[in-house]
């Protein structure tokens, strides 16, 4: 009895010294690799004060040219096609009508009334979903884009209640059934259930020095740049022309701007 | 005071065998939630709210009736109310639990609840709603615990327990005032941008929980004997009228302003639910005009005296009023709510079977720990005798 309870401590004891140094030595090393602790911009990445898009509808003739976008868009972000209402949006078409529901001119110009018009995440400067996000899954960055992390979310939807542009999508099933193997783009995480996602301006892209992937494939009719520099295309295309905002009397200050 | 469970009539234990099959057959549905996430309820991109948050929501309101008990005893001294008072504080603790359990099947990543705590948002309603929730829990817990051993041992609650009481008069507005907040604080939903959202929410919550509250009080009545007393019965039957008008007054407040101003976004909600988009009645259109119908029904039998103190016409006036609010409340809100949605189009929502079982899962759990903790309640009474009045 004696001895076995003396045996059982010896070896717990060497157990949890070794245990215990084991992990010290562990968090050392980890320490070591994680000390210097700050995370740097890549040299080529793109920043700006605040984001924001200019889409010249303009030059767009009909939802086929809308097209090529969309694909950049989804097969870059690995968005399932998903049939029913409960799929998955990042950037779609929709009339006018439920684009700018607050303009209820009746007598618009036919080719107004009657055009699709994009549509993605505003990238609010005062964003609601930010607001009411419970965990702080949805965050603004200092860029003043919307971003998502998509493993704090909870899926509790309230930012889906508080968006009042509808950009939000929840995976109500497993968005990985829904896509190809090997998926579009495989550098690109696909999500999991139970969550919510969005656009988020290709903060990934521009942090490696490249254009959203619908400016991109948009071959200059879409405008991406700085709001607070007078002096980049962004400013320069709002000042030479009259540019509409969806819902801007609530106040949310979207980022994305039409020309029409 | 665990072991009164254990003396229980065999029917006591027939119900609690009953509620357990109810709630693991529910549960399975739940599992098959889990497994195939949420695309197993009715609810889509546009409409992401539905029967769960309404339960949630409706269930806060029945948790915070309690205090329509708590604070005439407490603050006016209204001594009547002393012998019910304790099974309205542990039904405000059965529909906490629901309100929890309603929160935690609406989620798509359960696992991650905590998140709202490890993460706090304090500009997050959803963050306060969550503490006040827990908070309010707590606070019934151990004032319906401490105030029924000391009715046991036929004493005085000890003095700490007073400030407790008083905190949780408050405690209860404050968690229909969050509850509220989490829809009048977001743009863009017509239907919910209102401020008398929280007012609504209260009066409607006076009235239903006290009459959920009342019937109950009938059963119990009927299978045990208790008698909560006549004029505890008559007070809180006042109470239930008063609130159920100034309810009725505030959803009339709405009306006049949405349809006054003629503000198409204001009105279109309202519209939609009492008649519908192009023609086409919803299904929810029906169950609102019973509501009406219930509601005004219910209040032409509980205004004047005569017909309230009616034995037989009380709980069929008490049952329309829980249906008309519940329907208000429990379907109507979140319904219009989302409906127009954001692009003012239109997308129909009706919750799946499998939501519903969901549901009541749920409810059996609420059913569970009610009878759990009025068995208690009601074996403390029989002890000392106190089943009827003096």
């Amino acid at each position: 009895m004696n001895k076995s309870r003396r045996s059982f401590l010896k070896v717990a004891g060497f157990s949890a010294f070794a245990l215990t140094s084991g992990m010290a030595a562990l968090s050392g090393v980890a320490q070591a690799q994680i000390a210097p602790g700050k995370y740097e911009r890549a040299a080529n990445a793109l920043h700006a004060k605040r984001w924001a898009m200019v889409i010249d509808t303009r030059q767009f003739t009909g939802p086929e040219d809308y097209k090529p976008l969309i694909d950049a868009c989804h097969s870059f972000h690995n968005v399932p096609q998903i049939p029913g209402n409960q799929d998955i949006k990042w950037f779609w078409l929709d009339s006018y009508a439920h684009v700018f529901p607050d303009d209820m001119n009746a007598h618009l110009n036919k080719h107004s009334r009657e055009s699709m018009y994009p549509l993605l995440c505003n990238q609010c400067t005062n964003p609601p979903c930010v607001r009411v996000c419970p965990t702080q899954a949805t965050y603004k960055m200092e860029d003043g884009i919307v971003a998502m992390d998509y493993h704090r979310c909870i899926g509790c939807r309230f930012c889906m209640a508080g968006c009042p542009y509808g950009a939000r999508s929840f995976n109500f099933k497993d968005p990985r059934k829904f896509l190809s193997n090997p998926v579009p783009n495989p550098e690109y995480p696909t999500r999991m259930i139970g969550v919510v996602e969005k656009c988020t301006f290709c903060a990934e892209r521009l942090a490696v020095g490249k254009l959203p992937a619908c400016v991109e494939a948009a071959n200059g009719k879409i405008l991406f740049g700085d709001l607070e520099d007078p002096n980049s295309t962004v400013r320069q295309a709002l000042a030479a022309n009259y540019s509409i905002r969806r819902k801007p009397s609530l106040g949310t200050q979207p980022g994305v701007y039409y020309l029409i | 005071m665990l072991e009164k469970l254990l003396d229980g009539p065999k029917t006591f234990y027939m119900w609690l065998i009953f509620l357990l099959v109810l709630i693991a057959g529910c549960g399975l549905v739940y599992l098959d939630q889990l497994q195939n996430g949420l695309s197993v309820t009715g609810l889509s991109r546009d409409v992401s709210w539905g029967l769960y948050i309404s339960q949630f929501t409706y269930f806060v309101g029945v948790a915070a009736s309690a205090v329509m008990l708590v604070l005439p005893t407490y603050f006016h001294h209204y001594k009547k109310f002393k012998r019910m008072i304790i099974f309205g504080e542990f039904m405000a603790v059965a529909a906490v639990v629901m309100c929890a359990l309603f929160i935690v099947v609406d989620l798509g990543q359960p696992q991650r609840m905590l998140n709202v705590m490890l993460h706090p948002s304090p500009n997050s309603v959803m963050f306060y709603d969550m503490m006040v929730l827990i908070g309010y829990l707590g606070l019934n817990i151990i004032i319906g615990w401490v105030t029924l051993e000391a009715e046991r041992h036929e004493i005085d609650p000890p003095k700490w327990i007073k400030p407790l009481i008083y905190i949780s008069i408050l405690w209860a507005f404050s968690i229909h005032t969050v509850t509220a907040f989490l829809y009048a604080g977001i743009p863009g939903r017509h239907y919910w941008l209102t401020a008398i959202m929280a007012a609504r929410f209260l009066s409607s919550a006076f009235c239903s929980g006290p009459a959920i509250l009342l019937l109950l009080m009938m059963v119990l009545r009927r299978l045990t004997g208790f008698e909560p007393g006549k004029e505890a019965v008559k007070t809180l039957t006042t109470i239930i009228v008063y609130a159920m008008c100034i309810n009725v007054f505030f959803y009339l407040l709405e009306i006049f302003t949405a349809f006054y101003s003629g503000i198409p976004g204001h009105e279109e909600p309202i519209h939609f639910l009492f008649f519908g988009h192009e023609g086409h009645l919803p299904w929810v259109s029906y169950w609102m005009w019973g509501a009406v119908i219930m509601a005004f029904a219910s209040l032409a039998l509980l205004i004047p005296p005569k017909l309230r103190e009616n034995p037989c016409l009380l709980p069929i006036a008490l049952i329309m009023l829980v249906l008309a609010s519940w329907i208000d409340k429990g379907l109507g809100l979140l319904v219009a709510g989302f409906t127009p949605n954001m692009f003012e189009a239109f997308t129909p929502y009706m919750p799946s079977a499998k939501e519903i079982a969901v549901a009541l899962g749920v409810y059996g759990v609420g059913a569970l720990v009610l009878s759990l903790l009025w068995r208690i309640a009601l074996g403390v009474k029989m002890e000392v005798n106190h089943m009827h009045d003096d």
